[in-house]
């Protein structure tokens, strides 16, 4: 696990600050294509934004995040916008689904931001509906659903696009235990097949079971427990 | 429940009591509990933390500013009635005979025009120790002496007045009070002279507040004023409406956290009430503090020549106590009307609202009375008259106007649920119009009434317009000017043309002297009159088509059928008529004058008169000087038509200053192709600046329930932008977002503007027209504003959009 | 590795050997007040043990005190004793039920000696979830039969990792209560 060159994403040194508060001092992460990966740590541990630094979402103070050779803080806004539209998908715990649009025009979205026309991205999104078996509500909006119902949209939104990584953080977190299951089930068996690599942040061992190696962030810093037993 | 008022805490630790106290004595202390919960509201209000807090700023900002709005509309009877009564006590029109006395004055009035602003002028002259003063002075200025008002002064002492002091150059002696002006920035003067003599336009007073009834408003002038005050009113109100919704989805989850632990729906209800009734009190005290300095301000404005004594802004009485209670009585009801469409549950807010269709029949209702009420009054309404049915139309038009407001969130709501298709940004703005329109409706509805109004307004303006300027009917582009001395000054003709002719910047003279004449054996009291005309050549042909014309000789006009018979008319060859007309300004039993008989030469030529550059038909006799002496025609005037050069630049003022220097009773008028009395202007630009101020609270309440609708979608804005979503997809999202209902608001506007307009034209009888190019304006104007809202909103969504929202949770 | 969890009196008190000699009863004191919510130890117990310890040279006699019994006996640990806690403190407990109490056991003996109880779970929720993997998956693959009887280890273990994370959380002030 060690070979870098076969890394899809990489980060070193990472050190950022909110305020007065650190977030991360010093954090380090590798990925590998079609590696499902778990942050786990204690909340206020520095997990999101490992995460949000890793997708280029917020630049680090310090530090270095490669995708695929390219550096990322050395990107502009717009290019690291640019990638997280080709090559990233997200799933977050909530609050992601456009209250106004049909489950079908949420799905769609990524694919109409990087200029798909309208028609050929809905029946693509639709045919990820299908597969996660929420076809029946594809004309529903966000508020006409029940949570897993709305995760699971939030995540054939995240693998429409065919991402090279979904970052998924806490996407369990507001599901029972066999709805969380469900979604977890899907996410992973999808993201294999496809070659994605899933970046998962959570504080659940049975959502982090799932993943093929966990990474411990504890003040800041990340401990990956590949090699540690 | 007692516990509530007197905890200091936090906001959840009052309600916990109601479930404790209703046992103890449930109907004894309904008013108890009422007021606590009230008191809760209140508490909310002012110290519910940071949210609570700037939700209360916001709506009472927004109060506060409706407020000092209607204070000031109350306020504008008793400024027009303040000034209205100085007015009425510093006048004295000469209607009646004053005989003289120690205690009488000659006077007369030389108003004159100064680069565009009117000048008011009088001069007086005492015939005794005790002569009459007029307000705001306490004695009459002497001759070479004159009393100014302070803006005057301020003009004459400074260089822009340079021109204006070569033509008053009286000693400057007194400042005119307050109590002698209309307003603080009135130019005015009185003058002191020893030069007049009673006669003509020079009458003997000995008080002044001497005036008839004054002239009632005109019916049209009324309806305008009516028209105009519940089109700018209505915005206001909708305005105020607006602002004391502002945060309301969080109040409703704040009122759920209070069910949770315990409240009733009617408790929540009762403390969303007093929530904002203490916002709209709050709002009362902002009003007032905006509303004072503001009068202040007022003093120091100068709008197109009018202004205003702060101390005539004195809002009525009881207008005050009806704003007093109205406006947090209504925003106490519009608050729980919000409510209605809202269920608060203990776990959270149930939204009904876009779920139920808007219905369209009842939206009609208002729209279908209010025509009701105005289509009986269809071409009842007289140009001259002055009384109308102002109720009627007041409610007509606003019934009118309510029933636009009415129906544009379904408009707007089907507008939306018909668009399809466009780019990401459109699908984002119009899903979010489909789920929840009446947000954007309610910020637009200002716009929309505003509009309408506006347009109505402006048809029947230009309608009013177009009728005052067919009765003008001068020429400017035959003479610019024409300059008048009455036969008082004693100055003939020649004297005064070559007068003018040597003025710098003036072209070309022509010079006449009029009189008027009756056949000699007619009764000059009640026989027919005929002007009799005395010029050269040059001027006769301006007054009349003749061919040959020379000294010496003498025309007589065609009559026209409609005139008097031609038996009694002195103005055919031979007849013998009178120049002495009798003199009117002299008291009764003194007015006749001696007999002046001439005989119109036999020999005189029929002509076919022309208008004058006044627009007058020429008619009557016109003779040439060597033909008739005009010092044979007591009572004759000189009127010469002055064509000036526009290259030169205050032409007309050297011509003002060459006839003040004739005498105080020369005056000088502007020929003007249109004209529309000074009343109407008033009121155009007072609409406009309305509509403008309206506009400008709209856009305000726009831009906070944008930024408010954005602080809600924090979150989401930020993943959108995780996702990569330009942000430039977003913002233009937020304008579609905007623009749409203000799109619908301003096409329903335009075409509720237009019918309310024909409608209102129809009624005083005038022709239909729409000015498109003012329709294209004020529609201009409205896109404006969705152009200023977005763009203010623009740094709040750059600054959403930052990844920090992904961290809140 | 071997996992030996009824070793875990041996190592306790070989741990409680480490921060200086003590005598048997002692040694029983201190063990009771610490881990012995439940059940106290017998003297038989202690004496036992520490005569297997001495065979295998995890132990020595320090010293004894005149006129005393077996108890008044005073042991010291060896070079291998240390070497021997180490080991266990640092090998993961084979994840099953019930293993509060000797999870527990660790993180206090980690703490009184000055070791990284973090570093402990860390490597004890690594350990967990390699576990819990193989359940998921053959729960994956399983009948309902399997499904719930997978569901019902993994809910154990996740218990217990709750159980550490929180005792991870509260570190400091048992570190303490510990040491104080």
């Amino acid at each position: 696990m060690t070979a870098s060159t076969s890394a899809l994403l990489t980060a070193s040194g990472l050190h950022k600050t909110y305020g007065s508060t650190p977030a991360l001092a010093g954090a380090d992460f590798v990925i590998h294509p079609g590696e499902v990966v778990a942050v786990m740590g204690p909340s206020g541990s520095g997990k999101s934004t490992l995460l949000h630094c890793l997708a280029g979402i917020v630049p680090p103070d310090s530090g270095t995040v490669h995708y695929r050779g390219k550096e990322l803080s050395a990107l502009s806004d717009a290019r690291r916008s640019a990638l997280r539209r080709a090559d990233f998908g997200f799933v977050f715990q909530f609050g992601q689904l456009v209250p106004e649009l049909t489950c079908t025009e949420n799905v769609a979205l990524p694919l109409r931001l990087v200029g798909v026309g309208r028609k050929e991205a809905e029946s693509r999104a639709t045919r990820w509906l299908e597969r996660l078996e929420i076809d029946d509500v594809r004309h529903h909006r966000p508020g006409q659903m029940s949570g897993g119902q709305g995760q699971r949209v939030a995540i054939a939104r995240a693998l429409v696009g065919a991402p090279s990584v979904i970052f998924a953080d806490e996407p369990t977190g507001a599901l029972d235990s066999l709805n969380g299951e469900r979604v977890m089930g899907l996410l992973t068996d999808a993201a294999r097949e496809t070659r994605a690599a899933v970046v998962l942040v959570t504080h659940e061992s049975r959502v982090a079971a799932y993943s093929d190696r966990e990474v411990i962030v504890r003040d800041g810093r990340a401990r990956d427990m590949a090699g540690a037993v | 429940m007692t516990g509530a008022t007197s905890a200091p805490a936090g906001p959840l630790d009052g309600p916990s009591a109601p479930e404790a106290a209703p046992e103890a004595a449930p109907e004894a202390h309904w008013l108890r509990r009422w007021v606590a919960d009230l008191a809760m509201g209140a508490r909310f209000a002012l110290g519910g933390g940071r949210e609570g807090w700037t939700r209360t700023v916001l709506t009472s900002a927004g109060v506060g500013l409706g407020v000092a709005v209607l204070l000031l509309a109350t306020s504008v009877p008793h400024m027009l009635g303040a000034r209205e009564s100085r007015d009425q006590a510093r006048e004295n029109h000469g209607a009646t005979e004053t005989e003289k006395s120690d205690r009488s004055a000659l006077y007369t009035y030389t108003d004159t025009e100064y680069r565009g602003s009117d000048v008011r002028g009088r001069t007086l002259q005492p015939e005794g120790s005790d002569p009459p003063v007029p307000p705001g002075l306490s004695e009459l200025p002497g001759p070479g002496e004159m009393a100014v008002s302070p803006a005057l002064k301020e003009l004459l002492d400074s260089a822009d007045g340079e021109l204006l002091r070569e033509r008053l150059p009286g000693r400057i002696t007194a400042t005119i009070a307050d109590e002698g002006l209309l307003d603080p920035v009135e130019l005015t003067y009185y003058a002191g002279s020893d030069q007049l003599t009673h006669g003509g336009a020079v009458f003997r007073v000995d008080k002044f507040a001497e005036v008839s009834e004054p002239a009632p408003i005109p019916a049209l002038l009324l309806l305008l004023i009516i028209v105009i005050c519940v089109v700018l009113l209505l915005p206001v109100a909708a305005f105020v409406g607006a602002a004391v919704r502002f945060g309301g989805d969080r109040r409703d989850r704040r009122l759920a956290a209070l069910r949770l632990v315990g409240a009733d729906s009617r408790m929540t209800k009762r403390v969303a009430a007093g929530e904002a009734a203490t916002g709209s009190l709050l709002g009362l005290a902002v009003g007032a503090a905006i509303f004072l300095p503001l009068r202040q301000l007022l003093g120091e404005v100068n709008l197109w020549g009018i202004g205003t004594f702060p101390a005539d802004v004195r809002p009525s009485a009881g207008l005050v106590v009806l704003i007093a209670f109205g406006v947090p009585v209504g925003a106490v009801l519009v608050s729980l009307l919000a409510l209605r469409g809202v269920i608060i549950e203990p776990l959270g807010v149930v939204r009904n609202a876009g779920v139920r269709r808007r219905r369209l029949w009842w939206r009609l209702l208002p729209l279908v009375a209010g025509l009701a009420l105005l289509v009986p009054l269809l071409d009842g309404l007289e140009t001259g008259q002055t009384s109308v049915e102002t109720y009627q139309i007041a409610a007509g038009v606003t019934l009118v106007l309510i029933g636009v407001n009415a129906l544009l969130p379904w408009l707007v709501e089907s507008a939306a649920r018909r668009l399809r298709g466009g780019g990401l940004s459109v699908q984002l703005a119009v899903r979010r119009l489909q789920l929840d329109s009446g947000t954007a409706s309610r910020a637009v509805s200002g716009i929309t009434v505003a509009v309408a109004g506006a347009v109505a307004l402006q048809m029947l303006f230009s309608a009013v317009v177009d009728d005052q300027q067919r009765h003008t009917g001068q020429s400017p582009e035959r003479a610019e000017m024409l300059v008048t001395v009455p036969a008082t000054a004693q100055l003939s003709e020649p004297e005064v043309t070559a007068g003018l002719a040597e003025t710098r910047g003036v072209k070309q003279v022509f010079g006449q002297t009029t009189g008027y004449a009756v056949r000699a054996d007619q009764n000059p009291d009640d026989g027919a009159v005929d002007s009799v005309t005395v010029a050269d050549c040059a001027t006769l042909r301006e007054l009349a088509k003749m061919g040959s014309c020379e000294n010496g000789d003498v025309f007589v006009t065609e009559r026209s059928p409609q005139e008097e018979p031609e038996s009694v008319t002195g103005a055919k060859p031979g007849a013998e008529v009178n120049l002495a007309m009798p003199d009117y300004s002299r008291p009764e039993g003194k007015q006749q004058r001696e007999p002046v008989l001439w005989k119109v030469p036999e020999d005189a030529r029929t002509v076919k008169g022309r208008t004058d550059p006044m627009g007058v038909a020429s008619e009557g006799i016109l003779a040439t000087p060597a033909a008739l002496d005009v010092s044979r025609m007591p009572g004759a005037s000189v009127d010469v038509y002055v064509r000036t050069d526009d290259g030169v630049a205050d032409a007309k003022e050297f011509v003002r200053n060459t006839a003040a220097a004739v005498g105080p009773t020369a005056t000088a008028i502007s020929l003007k192709a249109t004209s529309t009395t000074a009343q109407f202007r008033a009121v155009e630009r007072g609409l406009y600046a309305g509509a403008t101020g309206i506009l400008l609270l709209i856009g305000a309440s726009m831009v906070v329930s944008t930024l408010e609708q954005l602080r809600e979608r924090k979150r989401l804005l930020s993943v959108l932008v995780a996702f990569g979503t330009r942000r430039s997809t977003l913002a233009w999202s937020v304008l579609w977002q905007t623009a749409l209902p203000v799109l619908v608001g301003l096409a329903l506007a335009a075409v509720a503007g237009v019918g309310l307009g024909t409608v209102l034209l129809r009624m005083s009888a005038l022709p239909f027209a729409v000015d498109w190019g003012n329709l294209a304006g004020v529609t201009v104007l409205g896109g404006l504003l969705v152009v200023l809202v977005a763009v203010v909103s623009m740094p709040a969504l750059w600054r959403l959009m930052r990844p920090d929202g992904l961290r809140t949770e | 590795m071997v996992y030996s969890p009824r070793m875990s009196i041996s190592h306790t008190l070989l741990g409680l050997l480490e921060s200086g000699p003590r005598h048997g009863y002692d040694l029983k004191r201190t063990f009771d007040q610490r881990f012995g919510h439940d059940r106290q130890l017998h003297y038989g117990q202690v004496y036992s043990t520490m005569s297997r310890l001495l065979k295998n040279g995890l132990v020595e006699v320090d010293g004894i005190e005149a006129g005393g019994g077996p108890e008044r006996k005073r042991y010291a640990i060896t070079d291998a004793g240390v070497t021997d806690v180490e080991q266990w403190l640092a090998s993961p407990e084979k994840p099953e039920p019930y293993l509060q109490s000797v999870l527990y056991t660790k993180v206090v003996l980690a703490l009184l000696t000055g070791r990284d109880a973090a570093e402990l779970l860390d490597t004890q929720r690594a350990e967990h979830l390699r576990l819990m993997r193989e359940l998921t998956r053959r729960k994956k693959d399983g009948d309902l039969a399997d499904q719930l009887v997978c569901d019902h280890a993994l809910f154990h273990l996740e218990a217990d990792l709750r159980w550490l994370e929180t005792a991870a959380a509260r570190l400091d002030r048992l570190a303490n209560v510990v040491r104080g």
